[in-house]
């Protein structure tokens, strides 16, 4: 069967360009579908970023910004801006770009990927205009009994199928590039990583349509009644499985990154493609981790599924934990950087926004996201953080310092390489990331620790001002959600830098030209690492072996220091 | 320079590195450790969620809760009756917009069997400042044998967004010190 079978089309003409930087044969089709989708991306993160400051800013008790009902409605807003419509359509971008650009091979049907984009676009402008018209204030998760106006729904349903689309696009240009030979051997490990998000969504998406059409018809009165905790399993499948499409695409801008800056070559690229393949068998299990605290959930079918069957996927984790700093340093001590334990980190091209970004990325995600997540995902500590404002802490951790971060990292990449665009304020962008990641750090630590004290989440009001009986949180709880609100005006601060460096980069950045020196300058042979395979030789990586021992103490230290918490609470069985 | 051949084709026959390896091992090992770990605390741990749970129709479970204030009332607070449900018993909780209700009062170091549904959205039962948190779905009565351990005060909050009163969404329960002795026999009996 050939790859016009498969797809229906004749092959098209396409047009091609060849990169001055990196050697690669780049579809300008492909091209303008990776731009017009990271522009709608950036869009739709500086709506949701905004609100997300207006929501930090109104749970600070000191400065309380929103009245209630605003608070309800921006907070609904805020998570479908970012959580959904930001990621999906960078994650668009990246799909097009580890499929055409990354195996020189032209795209398979541009016209359908606009059909998706276009899909995409209606379908994030329903959903928010659902939200703006105030009463579709049911929260992201819009959970039952409680009820949307039917386009809230519909919103996100034809925003899915877009991507869908555009995941079909995906796996057709593979089977093209397979066909017309643009590669040899196996694809290269970052389209491995970008291929287990497109599976990772694909099961996500059908996750997602089975829950969201009874429920939009439910809206619209043709179905009687939805079941609350069956709506919780089959949503989750899709809420949760959708992060570990984020943590698919993240992990493979690491590698992308890494390849591109400093010439990284994975250590084992049998070890690399064996943990994202983890992933791909076990992510999915995670919609039980909204179900622990619910009533009539069996335990054993908690702790299987709770665990990813055993933490394998949590595996595949700590081991990208190890190799992608290890795949730096290996290469950084070829580079000359060999003295000592941490020259290769020190001498670091930390002044370029991409490496930065990817970097802080990396740890914060590790740190802050994944320790957290295994913790919160404990069957029984589960009772401790259920709900409490410790849970957006842990996601923040994962989706805003781990995906949130590498994405821009990789952006810096993309405006030279595919915009053709000189960046523009290089001093601005230099500094971008670390304000971006500390400001995203200290939110998810903050929310973290206020959660821990108690506090709720998606909650106007910790003072209970206007409740009958009245609560009183304690001192720290107030500390930790005024922290939270100052770290979050330095992550707006490096968001709002982030945009604005974009915008004006895409429309009046100095248009890149054949010999063109750019200001964050590429590995040479970056390139070539990126586009095909090769596993390291051989290395010694003492700094990695630090890191990740540092790593794992702090784990097993926070993994143990709840269990002491629960073991003091009240009795239950 | 683009597409240069691969450097070696099989790649899958390459021998992983030591340190790989270790670290491989090391999270196989940590993550059956925890694994293992939450089937332990089934029995070495005294704080895990119950499983019990019934089907029941929200106005059903609206009379049971109001019979059994009805029943265990000693007195009123702000209009919210107060119940003193006796050691062992059950005891109803409500969670409707924006309240839960009745009013407890249990003692110390006495288990009660607790039920626990919703009337009309779902709420989040957050019992603080001890940060027990349980989801709660109307339609479903979750039933659990929960023993207090501190005195004093204790607010419930709701943590799951049921509205624009959500975050009057309050409760309260006392614990009282039973007599003494009492108290420590229960508690060396292990009840």
């Amino acid at each position: 069967m050939t790859a016009e079978t498969v797809i229906g089309a004749v092959p098209a003409k396409a047009e091609f360009r060849t990169c001055q930087y990196t050697g690669l044969k780049v579809d300008v089709a492909a091209q303008r579908l990776i731009i017009a989708n990271a522009v709608a991306a950036v869009v739709f993160l500086a709506i949701g970023g905004l609100m997300g400051l207006l929501v930090a800013l109104t749970r600070w008790p000191a400065v309380h910004l929103l009245p209630a009902d605003w608070f309800y409605l921006i907070l609904t807003g805020h998570g479908a801006n970012v959580l959904l419509f930001w990621i999906i359509f960078f994650e668009m971008a990246i799909l097009y770009f580890a499929s055409a650009v990354l195996l020189n091979s032209r795209l398979a049907a541009p016209k359908l990927g606009w059909l998706g984009f276009i899909l995409m676009i209606v379908g994030a402008l329903a959903t928010n205009v659902a939200v703006l018209q105030g009463d579709s204030s049911v929260m992201f998760t819009s959970y039952p009994p409680m009820m949307a106006k039917p386009h809230f729904y519909l919103g996100i349903i034809l925003f899915a199928v877009g991507a869908l689309i555009g995941c079909g696009l995906f796996f057709a240009t593979l089977v093209i590039a397979k066909e017309e030979g643009t590669y040899e051997g196996s694809i290269p490990l970052v389209t491995f990583g970008a291929l287990t998000a497109a599976i990772i969504a694909v099961f996500t998406i059908a996750s997602g349509a089975i829950i969201l059409i009874p429920t939009w018809l439910w809206s619209l009165g043709l179905i009687s009644d939805i079941d609350p905790l069956m709506y919780k399993v089959v949503w989750w499948a899709m809420g949760h499985s959708s992060q570990q499409i984020n943590v698919s695409a993240h992990v493979s801008l690491w590698y992308l990154t890494a390849a591109l800056l400093v010439g990284a070559k994975p250590l084992s690229e049998k070890v690399s493609r064996t943990a994202f393949f983890m992933y791909i068998l076990f992510l999915q299990l995670a919609s039980a981790h909204h179900l622990l605290a619910e009533p009539g959930m069996d335990a054993s079918w908690k702790i299987v599924n709770t665990s990813y069957m055993m933490y394998l996927a949590v595996m595949g984790s700590m081991v990208h934990g190890l190799t992608v700093p290890g795949a730096i340093e290996a290469a950084q001590r070829r580079n000359g950087f060999d003295r000592g334990m941490f020259e290769w980190l020190r001498k670091a091209p930390w002044g370029n926004p991409a490496f930065s970004g990817m970097f802080l990325s990396l740890v914060f995600f590790g740190f802050i996201g994944g320790i957290s997540g295994v913790v919160l995902g404990t069957e029984q500590l589960n009772v401790l953080m259920h709900n409490t404002i410790y849970v957006p802490g842990h996601f923040h951790g994962t989706v805003v310092a781990g995906t949130t971060l590498a994405f821009m990292g990789a952006t810096y990449i993309v405006l030279p390489l595919i915009f053709q665009r000189e960046i523009v304020w290089p001093k601005l962008a230099k500094i971008q990331p670390y304000l971006f990641g500390i400001g995203a750090a200290g939110i998810s630590l903050f929310m973290m620790g206020a959660g821990t004290l108690g506090v709720a989440r998606r909650h106007w009001d910790m003072t209970f001002s206007d409740a009958s009986i009245g609560f009183a949180h304690s001192a720290g709880a107030f500390l930790m959600m005024g922290l939270n609100g100052i770290f979050a005006i330095i992550a707006a601060i490096g968001g709002i830098i982030f945009v604005l460096v974009v915008v004006a980069t895409a429309f009046f950045g100095k248009k890149i030209t054949s010999g063109h020196k750019l200001t964050f300058p590429l590995f040479s042979g970056g390139g070539a690492v990126a586009s095909h395979y090769g596993s390291e030789k051989a290395p010694k990586l003492p700094g990695t072996i630090i890191l990740v021992t540092i790593f794992f103490v702090c784990f097993v230290l926070y993994y143990f220091i709840n269990w002491k918490y629960l073991s003091e609470l009240w009795l239950f069985r | 320079m683009a597409v240069t051949p691969p450097e070696r084709r099989i790649w899958w026959n390459e021998p992983i590195e030591r340190v790989e390896l270790v670290w491989i091992v090391i999270a196989f090992l940590w993550g059956l450790f925890m694994f293992v770990f939450m089937i332990a605390w089934h029995f070495i741990g005294q704080q895990n969620l119950s499983k019990e749970a019934y089907r029941i129709a929200p106005s059903a479970y609206e009379a049971k809760v109001d019979d059994f204030a009805k029943k265990n009332k000693v007195r009123e607070e702000a209009g919210i009756p107060v119940a003193k449900p006796k050691p062992g018993s059950d005891v109803y909780i409500l969670g409707r917009l924006w309240q839960w209700w009745p009013i407890l009062e249990l003692e110390k170091g006495q288990s009660y069997r607790i039920h626990l549904s919703s009337i009309d959205w779902q709420h989040g039962f957050s019992l603080q400042p001890t940060n027990i948190n349980i989801q709660v779905h109307p339609g479903y009565e979750h039933v659990i044998s929960l023993t207090p351990t501190q005195s004093g005060e204790f607010g419930i909050v709701c943590n799951e967004f049921c509205g624009i009163g959500h975050h009057t969404m309050t409760g309260k329960i006392y614990v009282t010190e039973p007599k003494k002795a009492e108290a420590e026999q229960r508690l060396a009996d292990g009840r």
